[in-house]
């Protein structure tokens, strides 16, 4: 049996068997190696794909070289996220502050790459070392015109959560910067999507085939100029909600801009974020377009994923990923492939995220917040599962012990969201759970 | 002072990591040893990724997880408990502590935490525990790579210790292909030796019934702690002076004989490494790698033309860019320009695009500069995140150097035969 930390019994929960008492949103035990990140990496996961934005990392050079072209997040037009730009301070930075060098590189970054936005991100020893970011960033703002938007995110302070926090603290500074013409009545932003491997275009698409408008995407393929206006639409729909749902509280309580939350994964739930957005606006047009729409993509893949399903029957899964939204469509999708769950585990999911949870899946599982490598390996054994599903830290994890894996995070290259997403996902489940390897003898019989 | 501070631009798509990323993969290196980092959850999280994205193997590395109160109190209380936790959690043979901007930056005395820590648990076992001082703000992962090779030897070598080998070998931030090609070229020498650190088993294993939360292999403690009583250490690379080199701390304190030579590729920088080993063991050259020197050779000769006069860039650590020139050399390529952490990637992009050399050299980072001028990239060093099997491309020894040399020679043939008209079938 797994040794569990005693300081993490409590993160803990086998359904069925246990009184449900999870505690969770709890700072990572010291000693453990958590999957978890920091509120540097949280903040700059949500804010890496504005394209058109200089995204600057003040701070020793370590967070911006590890956050060097981290995710397939695509743009249809800049790339200049993709750059990583550090004030890479020293020991006399440290001892004489940084200020001045964070003025100098902001000023002939933004003459060099010509941004639309800067965001200025303080890392673990900005504040110790006593540097005014907020005044830098408002004197180069009145200097070049463009908004310079500091984003306070020194690791410690909190988790990822407050990063994410941060994030969306500094794209609501821009909101409402810019005119709403031409912003139909029709019209929501996207929030929670961050466009790994195009999956934004087949959502808009959607959207747009049903007759309405997107403003803004956030942040996948995102633009400044989209999130100025963003105000304009009327609705915002948030996806990854643990990410994205503070600005929408944001601009809902500024604005008057109501949300609501969906995910774009899986039959059911992508049926379903469609049809509330078309429901909302109660436009009967609108109504029998996503009707359509929505009969013809299913018809499209569902006997395709239907063949898959049959060699994927009474296979079971285990689920890491970092918020829960996401971990409640793939145990449904899942279950669509004919396969239950056997484990699952966010990174930041709430009490009441890790509750519907407990109720969605089957007697028997593994509900576990913020686990490390000790405990999900043993779980994996434990419960015999013939699937991972987590990211990039989790992936060497299923294949030490000789599982199959599959990406559900930032280095997807494959698009999962939407009905074709499906069929992607369904593929990618069967060509990892089926392949031959598995079977190969560990040992040489003689 | 204030002049360094403006002339330095903001460093755009860095060469290097920070410090600690090379203190983890020493800490790999070592039986039984899990990395601890002081500092935010953050460091460790994103070093493993990096790690476990170019190795493609579990990478366990901890964090005592700063908090609000530890980065204004200390945090030591946080180093305490985590040290506890990885001890029931891990059981460990040895912790390697390296410290991060916050905890240097807060003032955190790890050295003195750590004495704390063994006194207040007298009597219970304890594993070994060694740290390194590794600020983000102070040089790259390769210093970061040395300083920690240097702290364990400081550490845990101790005159007290029974002979074990004659032959510490300090080789650097090298494959686990090459870690595993010294280990039989030693062998076949009839050398004892330790090569610290060794992640060819930790980094590149094989796979697994059951977890190990502990990675298998590295160098055994036992011979870290003999190191003082070897004749000889040997240093591949010669970038570091006396002071920084582990070998120069035991030469001095101890009286061990230090050696230096470049990382073994190409004829001539291979040819001095095994006459050093032939000397150290008074054992001829074995016939196998006389014959693998001839091979590669005769190589040299069939592959001549399509090399000479070609124009290279290359970039990696400084062990690593020395070691390339100088086969370059040999086979009459002309390296253009060259970095080993100077200058950053944008940089290097404009000097490829004013210079337009042939061929880059270097890691799978330079991959961009290379898609952008439609000139290729031969991948080496580290990290190789885009191919498969980057930690374990051989490139040390004449084998290595054979290797490499195909794959150099083939990036020109594959330039000539697609932009041939028709593509000749023949090249």
């Amino acid at each position: 049996m797994v040794k569990i930390l005693a300081e993490r019994k409590k993160q803990v929960f086998r359904q069925g068997q246990d009184k449900f008492d999870l505690a969770c949103g709890k700072h990572s035990v010291a000693g453990s190696v958590s999957q978890r990140a920091c509120v540097f990496c949280g903040a700059r996961v949500v804010l890496y794909p504005i394209a058109d934005a200089l995204h600057l990392v003040h701070g020793p050079i370590g967070c911006a070289a590890y956050t060097w072209d981290i995710r397939g997040a695509l743009s249809s037009g800049p790339q200049l996220h993709r750059m990583s730009f550090s004030t890479d301070l020293r020991e006399m930075e440290v001892v004489y502050g940084g200020e001045k060098k964070l003025y100098r590189d902001l000023r002939s970054l933004i003459a060099e790459y010509k941004p639309r936005a800067a965001f200025v991100y303080s890392t673990c020893i900005v504040g110790l070392i006593g540097d005014d970011v907020d005044a830098v960033c408002r004197r180069v703002s009145r200097e070049t015109n463009i908004p310079v938007l500091p984003v306070s995110a020194p690791g410690f302070q909190g988790t990822k959560k407050d990063g994410y926090r941060a994030a969306c603290e500094a794209l609501f500074k821009l909101v409402g910067t810019a005119s709403v013409k031409d912003v139909s009545r029709f019209s929501v932003n996207i929030l929670g999507d961050f466009n790994i491997a195009g999956e934004i275009w087949t959502i808009k698409k959607y959207y747009e085939e049903m007759g309405v408008q997107v403003v803004a995407t956030m942040t996948g393929d995102g633009r400044v100029g989209d999130i100025r206006r963003a105000h304009g639409a009327a609705l915002n729909v948030v996806q990854c909600s643990g990410s994205m749902s503070h600005l929408a509280e944001l601009m809902k309580n500024k604005f008057k801009q109501p949300f609501i939350r969906v995910s774009y994964f899986g039959f059911e739930d992508m049926a379903a974020a469609l049809y509330q957005v078309a429901d909302f606006f109660g436009n009967s047009l609108i109504q029998e377009k996503t009707v359509a729409l929505v009969k013809r993509e299913i018809e499209l893949v569902n006997p395709i994923v239907q063949v898959y399903r049959r060699a994927l029957t009474g296979k079971t899964a285990a689920i890491y990923v970092g918020g829960a939204f996401k971990a409640f469509s793939l145990v449904r999708a899942l279950r669509l492939i004919g396969m239950e769950t056997a484990i699952v585990g966010t990174q930041t999911g709430g009490v009441e995220d890790y509750q519907k949870l407990k109720e969605l899946c089957s007697e028997g599982t593994i509900i576990v917040d913020d686990s490390n490598p000790v405990e999900l390996s043993a779980f994996l054994k434990e419960k015999k599962v013939d699937l991972l599903i987590g990211g990039v830290k989790e992936r060497p994890l299923a294949y030490k012990m000789g599982i199959g894996f599959c990406d559900h995070n930032h280095e997807r290259k494959i698009p999962l969201s939407g009905f074709s997403g499906m069929l992607n996902f369904t593929r990618e489940v069967y060509a990892t759970v089926l392949s031959p390897v598995w079977k190969i003898s560990k040992e040489i019989e003689v | 002072m204030e002049k360094t501070i403006i002339d330095r631009p903001a460093t755009r798509n860095s060469c290097v990591l920070c410090a600690p990323l090379g203190a983890s993969i020493v800490f790999q290196g070592i039986e039984g040893c899990l990395p601890l980092l002081h500092g935010s959850q953050g460091c460790a999280t994103y070093i493993r990724r990096y790690l476990i994205s170019h190795f493609r193997e579990p990478v366990d590395i901890a964090s005592s997880n700063f908090s609000e109160e530890s980065a204004i109190f200390g945090g030591k209380e946080n180093l305490k408990k985590a040290l506890s936790n990885l001890i029931t959690q891990y059981q460990p043979r040895l912790i390697g502590v390296a410290s991060t901007c916050l905890s240097e930056t807060i003032g955190d005395d790890v050295r003195a935490i750590l004495k704390e820590y063994r006194k207040e648990n007298q009597g219970s076992p304890l594993p070994e525990m060694v740290n390194v001082s590794t600020p983000s703000y102070h040089g790259s992962h390769w210093d970061g790579f040395w300083k920690t090779v240097l702290a364990v030897v400081t550490q845990l070598s101790s005159q007290e210790e029974p002979v074990r080998q004659r032959l510490n070998v300090f080789p650097g931030l090298v494959s686990t292909a090459d870690l595993r090609h010294l280990r039989e070229i030693f062998t076949d020498f009839g050398i004892s030796f330790s090569i610290l650190p060794d992640y060819a088993d930790s980094l590149d294993s094989d796979a697994w019934d059951n977890y190990h939360s502990l990675h298998e292999g590295g160098t055994p403690l036992s011979e870290i702690r003999a190191m003082g009583r070897a004749e000889f250490s040997l240093d591949l690379g010669q970038a570091l002076t006396a002071e920084d080199s582990a070998s120069g701390y035991l030469a001095k304190n101890s009286g061990v004989t230090r050696l230096s030579c470049g990382w073994p590729v190409g004829i001539n920088e291979s040819d001095a490494f095994f006459r050093l080993l032939s000397r150290i063991s008074s054992q001829p050259v074995p016939e196998k790698y006389r014959q693998e020197r001839s091979r590669l050779l005769d190589a040299y000769y069939d592959g001549h033309k399509y090399m000479f006069g070609k124009r290279a860039v290359v970039y990696g650590s400084p062990e690593m860019v020395a070691a390339i020139v100088s086969m370059l050399k040999e086979i009459g390529v002309i390296p253009v320009f060259c970095s080993t952490a100077d200058t950053d990637f944008a940089g290097i992009e404009e000097r490829v695009i004013e210079l337009r050399p042939d061929f880059l050299i270097g890691s799978s980072k330079g991959y961009q500069i290379s898609r952008k001028t439609g000139i290729p990239l031969l991948r080496a060093g580290f990290p190789i995140h885009d191919r498969f099997g980057g930690q374990r491309e051989l490139l040390l020894g004449y084998r290595g150097t054979q290797r490499f040399f195909d794959h150099l020679v083939n990036v020109v043939i594959a330039g000539v035969q697609d932009s041939s008209p028709g593509g000749y079938a023949y090249v």
